[in-house]
């Protein structure tokens, strides 16, 4: 016996006697002998939970938790006690996709409330349930505009997005047949006149910028949208939802299509996964936007409720006329940013975005009052800022680490540095006070 | 208020300037956004105090069916248990604090693990190199597809665009192929739902040099293994093509056959299916690609980092828990479960291919369709008994597929429970139809009106709150 097979040898006798069979073997005589598996496979024999915990507790020991000043798409934002909390109820994290409407109220219902907060955030109109995380958000993105703009198989990239969602957008592009152009940068910024020479070539479906770019600067994007529509091209904007609290939105800035990754809602960075990508845009776009979508109806009760909606677009009907295979959405994690944004409201995330605003430009004013640093382009930025350094960056990065800090991510010859509401003025000076006893 | 039941939306339980958070005081002093960079909308999220935020999502959850509930037999999806210390360990501060971008010497930990589950997989599938990049098993599909297609553009060979899918196959196979700009060309299945060799002979004679890959899964979808499956693999690596394993249905394969034996050189695996990390409503999942050695050069970069390594955690600590011995018998216990349900329902249920299955099968409604009761409606009717309904109208085979997995975890006395119930509503099919019509009747909602939320699609609050004003 086993504790998660409960099967007694009389239970065992009765079932085989009814499935017709004298053993288990006999379950799969249909398989050929040759390619049966018949060895033990070399994997540790079972453990007991005292064990297990004994294997993770030796795994955990051998990383080291640092004091986080790096970001580069991925923030140390705070996680309210509550949220995980509510993570771990087992009707939420053991359901199943909704598809089974009257017993997945739960779940259709947070998802409604995510909708809704992230077409808050962004400020556009509809929102769908979420995707896997904001590189591949942004490739679908590139391929709805696409597939919505029909004719045109090209799209332009700005080369201030963060390079590792410019490299998810270029593996999808590869494959699907479509063109990646890159607009040029200038002093740290999109070069709008390279954008608009390269979309009066014509054939441009989609224009992919960040906000704030790859070197955490908020870039002007006055006219883009204009420019892009004029070209029939759609505008999309990755951005960082934490920093839609104050920052103006992808809605204003006349995007058509908003992405990005909600990591920066409190989830923890846990080496990179899982997160949440998300994908707002115009209510005239939503029957061309990938991933589920709920929906508000009525029960033969004539009671609300919801239901994934819209589903003529997905995989499951479409099959190979489908424009995106995406077939999950990362629900648990949407459970997670809505009830961070239930937790932090209005004023919280407000307050959180604020406060990282104020302490990565008060960290700034410590390094570059050290006078070996120096803001690589003098241009306004959010939490997230690049700053050349006249030393040896390698060296004092290493010194860093070995102090307890994660100095950022080391970038050409300096650094890119964030800060979020976690870090306390004693944690920047501490580490600051290092950088100027560094030799 | 009545939230217990029938929740109001968060939106509506705000009260201005209520507050359910706690920051520290700012120490750095005011610095200024720009006024050009701020935004003009107002912010319109809830507030609420931390107990309403609390109670709201707690009642939400009473609104749920998980695993932890009750028997969840949907077929394709392999709703195991999910065993709790595996969600201990994936949320120990020295994994959740971790920044990806952190250097290697402080993150041996996480790298070790990720280093010891790719060693068990590859035992578990008799491969040799796994990518943990995709993020979900469709995500996995398209990564092994591209990493199928870089290989034949290495090689210059550059007509392989066509992929093979059987017409049985999970909607998510050809729209995968789609997404990776190859052409789908369909397999017809026989009439016991295995693959026709005859007719991917006539595909592979007609089209054999365009053929990139051909993609199955074994047991197929309706739970039957594909015993002609080495003919077929030689049949598609003579041609030049490769041989992609879907592993949606691996889990009764632990303990009986691998995929790389069977002659499959690629593979995606879905851990929050046959390595019981949770199914969280929809994501996240994993799915990790495995390739014979030498196609792990063609890995595309679909992903930042090391993919949902939270997931991998709960994985890892499900492989360490059941061990070699137990793993082998995960593909045993689940295929008797199914045979068992197959067996006692067979004379009430439309069983249209009477055979030994694996881990799940397919009835095609009820025996007795002079009562006009649909599949839909015993799914519904399910509901009201405690059960979630199994995976209804897949595969597209038939016209009423009742699609069943039952998982080796369930009990003897959990199943009979079920097929009680299961003949219970055929009796009820007949003596009481008008009740399966109009069911569920138990549920918080009863059954929704599909046509209203897309005809009428309302997917915001504020949308809703227009509406109502309309």
């Amino acid at each position: 016996m086993y504790k998660f097979f409960p099967h007694t040898e009389e239970d065992l006798k009765l079932m085989l006697e009814k499935s017709g069979v004298d053993s288990l073997d006999e379950l799969f005589s249909q398989i050929p002998q040759d390619i049966r598996f018949k060895d033990a496979y070399q994997i540790p024999s079972e453990m007991s939970e005292i064990e297990v915990r004994r294997v993770f507790d030796k795994l955990a020991e051998q990383n080291k938790q640092l004091t986080c000043f790096a970001g580069f798409g991925v923030y140390d934002h705070y996680t309210p006690a509550a949220v995980p909390n509510i993570l771990q109820r087992s009707e939420f994290l053991t359901s199943y996709t909704p598809y089974q409407a009257e017993i997945s109220q739960g779940t259709l219902h947070y998802i409604f409330e995510f909708q809704s907060m992230m077409t808050q955030l962004t400020g556009m109109e509809v929102s769908n349930a979420s995707m896997y995380d904001g590189t591949t958000a942004a490739a679908e993105a590139m391929m709805m505009a696409v597939a919505a703009t029909k004719k045109t198989n090209k799209v332009l990239v700005s080369q201030t997005i963060n390079p590792k969602t410019l490299k998810v957008i270029e593996t999808y592009a590869l494959h699907k047949g479509i063109e990646v152009v890159t607009i040029d940068q200038n002093e740290g910024v999109t070069d709008l006149n390279d954008m608009k020479a390269k979309l009066a070539e014509g054939g441009v479906a989609g224009v992919i910028m960040q906000q704030p770019n790859v070197y955490g600067i908020i870039e002007d994007f006055t006219g883009v949208a204009d420019e892009c529509h004029a070209a029939k091209a759609l505008f999309i904007l990755d951005t960082v939802p934490a920093d839609l609290a104050l920052l103006k939105t992808p809605a204003e800035w006349g995007a058509d299509i908003a992405v990005g990754d909600g990591q920066s809602l409190g989830i923890p960075m846990l080496f990179g996964g899982p997160y949440l990508g998300f994908m707002c845009t115009t209510s005239k776009l939503i029957r061309k936007m990938p991933g589920r979508i709920v929906g508000m109806t009525k029960d033969n009760r004539g009671q609300r409720a919801f239901v994934l909606t819209l589903q003529a677009r997905e995989q499951h009907i479409r099959r190979q006329k489908a424009t995106s295979n995406i077939c999950s959405n990362q629900s648990l994690m949407a459970l997670f940013v809505t009830v961070y944004l239930a937790i932090m409201g209005k004023q919280g995330l407000k307050e959180a975005a604020q406060l990282s605003f104020d302490g990565a430009h008060y960290l700034l004013d410590q390094l570059t009052s050290t006078g070996h640093f120096k803001l690589a382009y003098d241009k306004p930025f959010f939490n997230e800022f690049y700053v050349k350094y006249d030393g040896d960056a390698d060296k004092l990065y290493d010194k860093l680490v070995q102090e307890g800090f994660l100095p950022g991510v080391r970038f050409e010859d300096g650094f890119i540095f964030a800060v979020t509401e976690k870090r306390s003025k004693e944690e920047i000076d501490k580490m600051v006070k290092i950088i100027n006893e560094f030799k | 208020m009545n939230n217990r039941l029938y929740g109001n939306l968060i939106f509506e339980l705000s009260v201005e300037g209520r507050k359910g958070y706690s920051l520290p005081k700012n120490q750095f002093g005011n610095y200024q956004l720009p006024e050009e960079a701020r935004r003009k909308a107002e912010l319109e999220l809830p507030q609420c105090d931390e107990l309403t935020v609390v109670r709201h999502y707690t009642n939400l959850s009473a609104n749920n069916f998980g695993v932890d509930n009750g028997f969840y037999p949907l077929g394709s999806c392999t709703m195991k248990y999910n065993p709790k210390i595996n969600e201990e360990m994936a949320v120990m501060p020295q994994f959740q604090n971790i920044h990806p971008e952190q250097p290697e010497s402080t993150t041996v930990g996480v790298r070790t693990l990720v280093e010891q589950l790719e060693k068990a997989l590859c035992e578990i599938t008799g491969l040799a190199h796994f990518t943990f990049k995709p993020y979900a098993g469709a995500h996995g599909e398209l990564t092994g597809l591209m990493t199928i297609d870089n290989y034949h553009r290495q090689k210059g060979d550059l007509k392989r665009k066509k992929v093979i899918v059987p017409d049985s196959a999970h909607g998510t196979n050809p729209a995968s192929a789609a997404v990776c700009g190859l052409e789908v060309v369909e397999v017809k299945s026989l009439s016991d739902g295995t693959v026709d060799v005859d007719d991917l002979k006539r595909i592979v004679e007609e089209q054999g040099e365009e053929i990139a890959a051909m993609m199955m899964t074994n047991p197929n979808t309706l739970g039957l293994f594909e015993k002609n499956i080495p003919a077929i693999a030689d049949l598609i690596h003579q041609a030049g093509g490769l041989m992609y394993y879907d592993g949606a249905n691996l889990n009764p394969m632990l303990g009986v056959c691998r995929p790389g034996d069977m002659g499959f050189d690629v593979m995606h695996i879905n851990l929050h299916k046959t390595f019981s990390t949770p199914h969280g409503g929809g994501g996240p999942g994993a799915g990790p690609v495995g390739v014979r050695e030498g196609l792990q050069d063609f890995f595309p970069f679909v992903s930042p980092y090391q993919g949902n390594f939270g997931v991998m955690v709960k994985a890892y600590a499900y492989i360490l828990s059941l061990g070699k011995e137990h793993i082998a018998e995960v593909g045993p216990l689940a295929t008797l479960n199914a045979n068992y349900i197959k067996e006692s329902l067979k004379d009430v249920y439309e069983l249209p291919i009477a055979t030994n299955c694996c881990h799940e099968f397919v009835f095609d409604g009820l025996k007795d369709k002079s009562t006009g009761v649909t599949t839909m409606d015993v799914a519904k009717r399910l509901l009201d008994y405690g059960y979630h309904a199994p995976t209804i109208y897949f595969p597209l085979l038939f016209h009423e597929s009742l699609m069943i997995e039952p998982t080796e975890n369930e009990s003897k006395q959990t199943i009979d429970g079920f097929i009680e119930v299961m003949r219970a509503i055929a009796d009820e099919a007949r003596t009481n139809p008008q009740v399966l019509k109009e069911a569920p009747h138990n549920t918080p909602v009863g059954r929704v009106d599909d046509v209203l939320a897309a005809t009428h699609p309302v997917v915001t609050y504020k949308a809703l709150v227009e509406d109502k004003e309309s």
